[in-house]
Order: structure tokens, then C-alpha cells, then sequence
């Protein structure tokens, strides 16, 4: 696990607690940056350190929404009938039923998320490179058709979340810090997960996992495991996310595949996938970019980001990371080693 | 050296559609010694070696190890046992250094949940990994990325994680094709030691002849997918049968 | 549900205008499936922007509709400009991403898809649109079954380009080039084929072949911006499926997709045609994996 490092951390994490207070304008926009570095490092467990690159990631995002948001409402009310109202009905919550509900929706989301992933693991793991890229997209694309249609939680409409007993800067200031901390959470995970053993087999099973099986790895149970904390993390982000917009529905907000769906996978790679620090710089420079482009290409910013992504893969498939190590190889640890000079 | 035999192979046929690439063969591998297998190019080496390890389901035939009929287990199964195999094409893990490519070829055998989560250098594993790598001259080179080093040096690699697996039974697919003959002794040498020193039975498919002969005391040799010869390296060489398939072969 | 399954057995004629409808949407499906088996077998590029391909050829002729001119010029409008859009995209980034891993060609297609999409909305807005072809609508059994003119018309054109394209790889030397850099690029090359012009060629005729199903899907059924990546799995359904190379599985597995499709959307209701088609696509890959299992690879 990585020490403490001040000049490393301390900045991201001065940051992280005063940007809501100096640029309070902005609360939500570094909220979602939070929501995107979490996005990155968890695409990058199974995509970078195991080598499965999934397409619909996106979909345990959706779910831990779902869940979240139907584990709100029942805390206080039928499920059924409060969508059917179609946010007609307004439930005030009190401040208890309201947080009560929240920690229990979020803790639900995290879990659920996890075991649907370990649940789907089974029919997944047998597909290899381009099928299982494909066939996590069909997961993410058929469970937006799906959710449309399904009533009990709103169908296509979606569903207006539970409102925030309270003024609207505190309910920005706990979801920012919410959503900080589920990025510090999941990024010291990560960073003690790949200094187990833990993290050799899932690159070992990244670089050969035929050879893994022939050593006696139980590549299934690590593939399985790997893939349900990308899904714990998710669900917690989109519980978050979910209650942010105020406003749930299946296509834009819940399963958005190519939008968010693919800013996760961008962002790995643009910050150099397989490390640990890759995703979080790819996160915070496709970040900026992407309000940059919102800003200067009026009309035209989804093309600019397709453009980015292209290039990126096209031109740069080694990330930043990835092109530092290949520059500076001593820097990181790569080295001839005289017998005598080690001991 | 005993004779109690860790590996029997009876009557096992295999075919790939039309191609019958095994047909009715029958050996068994006594436990501690050093066993070769040799047979001109597609005799079906590598099929055989495929149906112990549990690559592909056999058409007849049973394949026991150490008693236990093993022939319907899947690849990390049988490698759990202690049945353990390299690469004709060498296989590593080839964007790791040497060291992590040791570590994750610890034996697997009674890996609980908890062990999944365990420090990945603990210092006796570290130790044996630097001894290890020291054993097949890489310890210079561990930092290295493994893609990186050159065939031959893969090839040691591929072997030093096999010891790191400590296996009973070791199998072998041509450990020196491709390897600078400068090296070859070295290598040899390596192998009798793991024999000898670590106790690993090892079972050889090796097309040089100078090599296998010095090597192995009990020698197998298939054609056309058929078991056409067995004996000391003295009787198998100077069978002719066994003439006869290396020269009508190619 | 069992009420919609009630009527197809009450009355089974329904079945024959579900079937036609089927058969005649599917073989434009089939034809698009072609073009991606073509370039995932010749140059294994998984090009997810196969279904905005089909889109850019339905707006060519659509957009000549608006124009006053009918939208049947638009199938060789769209096969000359796709065929070239192709070429342009081969040479600025497809060539780059052929001996990268598999994932960077699948990447790197889908951030075209991406773009595509996005530009044909912002270029004709995301209503759905329908090409007028203005050909007579005709009914059948007592007017129970009724077929436009014009989806005739289509399925004919489907087979005559699959037929084109099917001698062209027979008879022409560029398709012999590309039949053998498919079978072995190394060889090829050093036969003296210059197989970076035949990926581009592949993928040309790729975008072309797409382009004019995409014509035909316009004018008998709707396009929309958004629509593309529903085709893009269609035709991975397809290929997963047939398998490349395996023509007549092509096309069988696009007209049964187009059958299934009317099916699931008549039966579950029309919100479920979108569905059924991702199911599909579970279905076929889980089936495959079973199939994987029987067959266990072997390592040499
Ligand atoms: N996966 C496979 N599919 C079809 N035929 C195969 C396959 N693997 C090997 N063969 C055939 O089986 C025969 C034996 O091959 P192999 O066991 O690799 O021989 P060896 O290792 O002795 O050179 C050869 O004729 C080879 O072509
Ligand atoms: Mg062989």
C-alpha cells in the first residue's frame, strides 16, 4: 500500500476539502469530478490491472441509483404508489426518515451492486477480449430498455428523489463531501487491493490467463471478486449521483452508455491504464476538458469529445503514465541489479 | 529413486476431427525420476501433455495421477495437485518484472479467501523468489520487465516459476528449443539439479537427442500418435523402429 | 401479452404481414452484418460505428428526398459517398489501430460512433425520419396483410447488392487480393499484394455496403441520429451468430433477426423491440460461450 506521500497527497486532499468553500459556484461541477475520478479507478480494476475491458461499466451505476433511490422511497412510502404519482404527490421527509434512508440506500446500492456483479460473473467471465466488450455493453444498453419499461419504478419517465429536508447549499456541501469521500475510499482500496496478492493475480490473469490457469490460480473467484468491487464503488457513486439530479429515468441519467458509460474507459486510458495514478489524472484532465469544450465548442462539444477519445486511443494508447514509464523506465524501479549492490 | 509410478496414462486415445492425434497410448512416469518423451514433429507430444494437464477431454482412456483418476479435471484443478506444465511457445507474464511473476507462482493449492488478500511480498517468499532467480541466473535481471529479456532467458524464467510453484510432477514441452546451445548445458544441469535436489519428478518432450538421452533414465517414444517405443536411452536409440520414424519422418 | 400471442393464433394470417415484415427489414440487416464480417475477418477490426454508417447512408437519401429528388438516387449516392467517407477513415485512423489489441480497434470505432452520431444530429435534429418513396401500398388476403411497393423493391436491391458484392470477391483481382490477405496478411504481402490498399479497400466497401442498406432501411422503415448503435449490435448479433466468412449464415441469422424482432416487438409490445434485440445479443453470446466450453481450445 502506497505511505503517505505530502507532496502527492496533501495538495488533492487541501484541495478536495476547500474547493466547495472557494469556489462555491462550482460545488457540483467538483462533485462530479469526484464521481469521475471513482469512475476511472474502478473501470481501471477490471479494464487496466485484469485486462477485461468492459464496455458497461456503466450499468452497476445505474443500478446502485435504482436501488438507492427505491430504498429511499420505501423508508418512508409505497413504492409503486409513489411513482405512480409521478412526483405529483410531494412527501416532505423529516430530517430522521431522510438521512435514515440515505445511509440505508447507499449502503443497499454499494452491496447490491456487488452481488449483482458476482451473480452476472458467472455468465460473463467465459467471454474473452472483443465478445466481453460487447456483451457488458449489451448489459448496460438492455437494462436502460429494460428499467423504461418497468413501472413499479417509474418506467421511462423515471422517478423524482426523495427532496432534501434542508437548504439547497447544505444538500450541495453533503453530497460534495459524500462524493469525495467515495473517491478517497475507493482510491485507498485500490492502492491497498494492488499491493496484495490480489493484485499480482489480476495481472497475471491480464497478461496470460491461460498461463494463469495452468499455474493453479483460481482465476474465476479473482475475476469475480474484482469485478464486484468495481461494482460496490460504482453503486455508491451512482446512489450519489442519483440524488444529486434530484431526478432519475433510465436512458440519460441512470445507464448514459455512451456518454458516462465511455468517459470512464477514456479517462483510464488518457491517464494510463494498469497504474494506480493513471485514472485519477486521466479523470482530472478529461475533466477540465470536457468543461472546456462545454464552454468553447458550443453545439459541437459531444464531437470534440468523440474526436478526444479517437485520438486518445488512436494516437496515445499508452496514456500518460504509461508514455512517462516508457520514458523514464529507472523511475520506476526498472532496473538491472548487481548481486553484490543489493545486499 | 522409487518406482511407485505418479503418472499412468492407459489406452488414452484423443483426435481433433479427422486427425487422431493419440491413439491407444499407455505409459507411466515413475515417481522422482527424469522421463522423456520424443517423436518426430506432430507424433502428438504435445497432445499427450495437453490431456494430462487437462487442456481438452480425451476420447478413451484413463490418465491417473498419484492414484487419482484426474482425466475429467479442468487445468487449474490438475496444477493444484502438483501436476504442473510449461510451454512449448514460452509463456510469462510478460508485462510484470521477474520478481512479480515469481510471487504470483506460489503454489495455489490451499489458497483460502484470506490468502487472497495477503501481502504480496511477504520476506520468506521474497527470499525464495531471489534464491530462485539466483538458481536459474536471473537474479541481475529481476527488476526487468519479463517481455522484455530475451527468449532463452523467458525460457529460465518460465522455469524458475515453475519450481515456485513447487510442484511433484513437472512437465516439460521441448525446455531447450530455441535456446543459444551455449546455454543448453546450463540448463541441463538446471534440471537434473531441480531432479535431485528439490525431488521433482519430471516428465521431458525434447527433440534433441544428446540432450534427452543424457538426461532420462526411461525414454517414450511416439509416431503418427502411437506409442512405437519404450526403454533405457540405450534400447530406444538403437531401436529401429525408432530409426526408422526419425529418418522417414523428415 | 398472451392477448397479442392470442390474435396470432386466432388469426394466423397477422403472422404472414409480421414474417414479411421481418424478411424484408432483415435482409438489410444481413446486408450491413455482411459488411462487418468482411472487415472483422479480413483486417479483425470490430468496427463498432457500423451502425452510424448505416445512418449517414439514410440521411444521404433522405436528406436527396428533401431536395426533390427521389430517394432511390440515394442508394448510389450513398454507396459512392460512404465508399469514399471509408477510405478517409481508414487512412486517418483505422490503419492505425489493425495490429493493436483487439480492444483499441473496438475503442477507438465506438468514439467514431460517438462523433457520428452527434453530427448527424446537430446536422438534421433528432426527429425520427422516413425517406418518401411515394410508391403505391398495396393489401393482400381481404387486406390483412398490406406491403408497400417500395419494400419490395428493397428486398430486390438487398439481393442484388449481396449478389454484386459476392461476385466481386469471386471474379475481381481486388477481390482475390482480399480473400487472400484474409487467409494469411503475411503471405500476402509477400506474394507482392499491397495489403495496406486492400484494408483500405475493405473497409471502403465496408462503409459502401452499409451505406446502401442504410439507403434501403430509410426508405422502409425510420432513421434516426441515435439510432446507429442498435444496428451496430444487430450486426454484431448477426456475425456472433453466423460466424465470418459464412455468407449464407449471414443472411439467414439477419432475416431471422428481423423476423424475431417484429415477433418480440408484437408481442411484448413495441417498447420491447429495442429490447429484444440486446437480448438477442446475450443470448448469442452466452450460447457461444456454452459452445466454447464443448470445445475447449488447445494450447501448443
Ligand atoms: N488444436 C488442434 N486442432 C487440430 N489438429 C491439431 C491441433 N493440435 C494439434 N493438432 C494435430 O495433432 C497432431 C499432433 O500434434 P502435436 O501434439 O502438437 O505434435 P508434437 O507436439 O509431437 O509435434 C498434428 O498432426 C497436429 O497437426
Ligand atoms: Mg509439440
Amino acid at each position: 500500500m502506497e505511505k503517505f506521500n505530502p507532496k502527492l497527497h496533501l495538495p488533492i486532499l487541501v484541495f478536495g476539502l476547500a474547493a466547495p468553500f472557494v469556489v462555491p459556484g462550482l460545488t457540483i461541477q467538483v462533485a462530479v469530478l469526484w464521481v469521475m475520478v471513482l469512475f476511472a479507478l474502478t473501470w481501471d480494476v477490471m479494464g487496466g490491472q485484469m485486462g477485461y475491458n468492459s464496455l458497461g461499466n456503466i450499468f452497476f451505476f445505474g443500478a446502485g441509483m435504482y436501488i438507492c433511490a427505491i430504498v429511499q422511497i420505501a423508508f418512508i412510502t409505497d413504492v409503486g404508489a409513489y411513482t405512480a404519482s409521478n412526483g405529483g404527490v410531494r412527501i416532505t421527509f423529516t430530517h430522521q426518515e431522510y438521512f435514515m434512508g440515505l445511509i440505508c440506500g447507499i449502503i443497499a446500492a454499494a452491496i447490491g451492486s456487488a452481488l449483482i456483479a458476482a451473480a452476472l460473473g458467472w455468465t460473463v467471465f467465459g467471454l474473452r477480449g472483443p465478445y466481453f466488450a460487447i456483451g457488458t455493453l449489451g448489459i448496460a444498453l438492455a437494462a436502460g430498455e429494460l428499467m423504461g419499461t418497468w413501472e413499479w419504478v417509474g418506467g421511462g419517465g423515471g422517478i423524482s428523489m426523495p427532496v432534501y429536508p434542508g437548504s439547497a447549499d447544505g444538500k450541495a456541501y453533503l453530497f460534495y463531501f459524500l462524493c469525495f469521500a467515495a473517491a478517497v475510499g475507493t482510491y485507498l482500496f485500490c492502492s491497498w487491493l494492488y499491493s496484495t496478492r490480489f493484485g499480482l493475480a489480476i495481472n497475471a490473469i491480464r497478461d496470460d490467463e491461460q498461463k494463469a490457469e495452468a499455474m493453479g490460480v483460481h482465476t474465476l473467484r479473482y475475476k469475480t471478486i474484482a469485478w464486484a468491487v468495481s461494482a460496490f464503488f460504482l453503486g455508491i457513486s451512482g446512489a450519489l449521483f442519483g440524488n444529486i439530479t434530484g431526478f432519475i429515468e433510465p436512458l440519460e441519467v441512470a445507464f448514459p452508455t455512451v456518454t458516462f458509460g465511455i468517459f470512464m474507459v477514456a479517462m483510464s486510458l488518457l491517464g494510463g491504464k494498469g497504474t494506480l495514478w493513471g485514472p485519477v489524472l486521466g479523470a482530472f484532465l478529461f475533466h477540465f476538458l470536457k468543461e472546456f469544450t462545454w464552454t468553447y465548442f458550443l453545439g459541437w462539444q459531444w464531437v470534440a469529445l468523440g474526436v478526444l477519445i479517437i485520438v486518445n486511443v488512436v494516437f496515445f494508447q499508452q496514456g500518460i503514465m504509461g508514455w512517462l514509464m516508457e520514458k523514464f523506465p529507472e523511475k520506476f524501479g526498472i532496473v538491472v541489479e548487481k548481486k553484490e549492490a543489493a545486499e | 529413486m522409487t518406482d511407485a509410478p505418479v503418472i499412468e496414462v492407459t489406452g488414452v486415445s484423443k483426435s481433433y476431427g479427422g486427425v487422431v492425434a493419440n491413439e491407444n497410448v499407455s505409459l507411466t512416469v515413475p515417481a522422482g525420476g527424469i522421463t522423456g518423451l520424443i517423436g518426430p514433429n506432430g507424433s502428438g507430444k504435445t497432445t499427450l501433455f495437453n490431456s494430462i494437464v487437462g487442456y481438452h477431454p480425451i476420447d478413451t482412456g484413463s490418465i491417473k495421477f498419484k492414484g487419482e483418476e484426474i482425466s475429467t479435471y479442468r487445468v487449474p484443478q490438475i496444477a493444484r495437485l502438483g501436476l504442473l506444465r510449461t510451454f512449448q511457445q514460452t509463456r510469462i507474464y510478460s508485462n510484470m518484472n521477474c520478481i512479480d511473476n515469481m510471487l504470483i507462482s506460489i503454489p495455489h493449492r490451499r489458497t483460502g479467501f484470506r490468502d487472497m488478500f495477503k501481502d504480496r511480498a511477504d520476506k520468506p517468499t521474497l527470499e525464495e523468489v531471489d534464491r530462485l532467480l539466483d538458481f536459474v541466473g536471473l537474479y541481475e535481471k529481476r527488476r526487468l520487465i519479463s517481455g522484455d529479456l530475451s527468449f532463452g532467458q523467458q525460457k529460465l524464467l518460465e522455469f524458475a516459476m515453475a519450481l515456485m510453484n513447487k510442484p511433484e510432477v513437472l512437465l516439460l514441452d521441448e525446455p531447450t528449443a530455441g535456446i543459444n546451445p551455449t546455454l543448453i548445458n546450463g540448463l541441463i544441469d538446471r534440471l537434473r539439479r531441480a531432479n535431485e535436489e528439490l525431488g521433482i519428478t519430471l516428465f521431458v518432450i525434447e527433440h534433441n537427442m544428446r540432450v534427452i538421452m543424457n538426461m532420462a533414465q526411461t525414454i517414450y517414444c511416439l509416431a503418427h500418435g502411437q506409442l512405437l517405443a519404450h526403454g533405457t536411452p540405450d534400447e530406444v536409440q538403437n531401436d529401429q523402429r525408432v530409426i526408422d520414424a526419425y529418418l522417414g519422418a523428415h | 401479452m398472451w392477448d397479442n400471442i392470442a390474435i396470432l393464433t386466432a388469426a394466423p394470417v397477422f403472422n404472414i404481414q409480421l414474417l414479411l415484415d421481418g424478411l424484408f427489414i432483415g435482409a438489410t440487416f444481413a446486408l450491413a452484418a455482411y459488411g462487418l464480417a468482411l472487415v472483422w475477418g479480413v483486417m479483425n477490426v470490430k468496427n463498432l460505428a457500423q451502425g452510424d454508417f448505416v445512418m449517414m447512408g439514410g440521411y444521404i437519401a433522405w436528406w436527396l428526398g428533401t431536395q426533390g429528388i427521389h430517394p432511390l438516387w440515394g442508394l448510389p449516392a450513398s454507396i459512392v459517398i460512404m465508399f469514399a467517407f471509408g477510405w478517409a477513415v481508414y487512412v486517418l485512423m483505422i490503419r492505425r489501430v489493425i495490429d493493436k489489441d483487439m480492444f483499441t480497434s473496438l475503442l477507438a470505432t465506438f468514439g467514431l460512433a460517438i462523433v457520428l452520431a452527434q453530427a448527424l444530429n446537430l446536422m438534421f435534429g433528432p426527429e425520427v425520419q422516413t425517406a418518401e418513396s411515394d410508391f403505391p401500398i398495396r393489401s393482400y388476403f381481404d387486406n390483412a396483410v398490406t406491403i408497400a411497393d417500395i419494400k419490395l423493391v428493397a428486398f430486390g436491391l438487398c439481393g442484388l447488392l449481396a449478389l454484386a458484392v459476392v461476385l466481386f470477391m469471386k471474379n475481381s483481382r481486388m477481390g482475390q487480393a482480399i480473400r487472400a490477405t484474409a487467409q494469411d496478411a503475411r503471405a500476402a504481402r509477400v506474394m507482392g499484394i499491397d495489403t495496406d490498399r486492400v484494408y483500405a479497400f475493405t473497409y471502403a466497401l465496408n462503409a459502401a455496403i452499409c451505406g446502401a442498406a442504410g439507403a434501403l432501411i430509410s426508405m422502409i422503415w425510420v432513421i434516426q441520429p441515435f439510432y446507429g448503435i442498435s444496428h451496430s449490435i444487430r450486426s454484431f448479433v448477426i456475425v456472433t451468430a453466423a460466424g465470418f466468412g459464412n455468407l449464407p449464415g449471414v443472411i439467414m441469422a439477419g432475416l431471422g433477426l428481423g423476423v424475431m424482432e417484429q415477433y418480440g416487438g408484437f408481442v411484448l409490445g413495441a417498447e420491447y423491440q429495442q429490447a429484444t434485440v440486446v437480448a438477442l445479443l446475450l443470448g448469442v453470446l452466452v450460447w457461444r460461450q456454452i459452445e466454447m466450453r464443448r470445445h475447449r481450445q488447445v494450447v501448443q
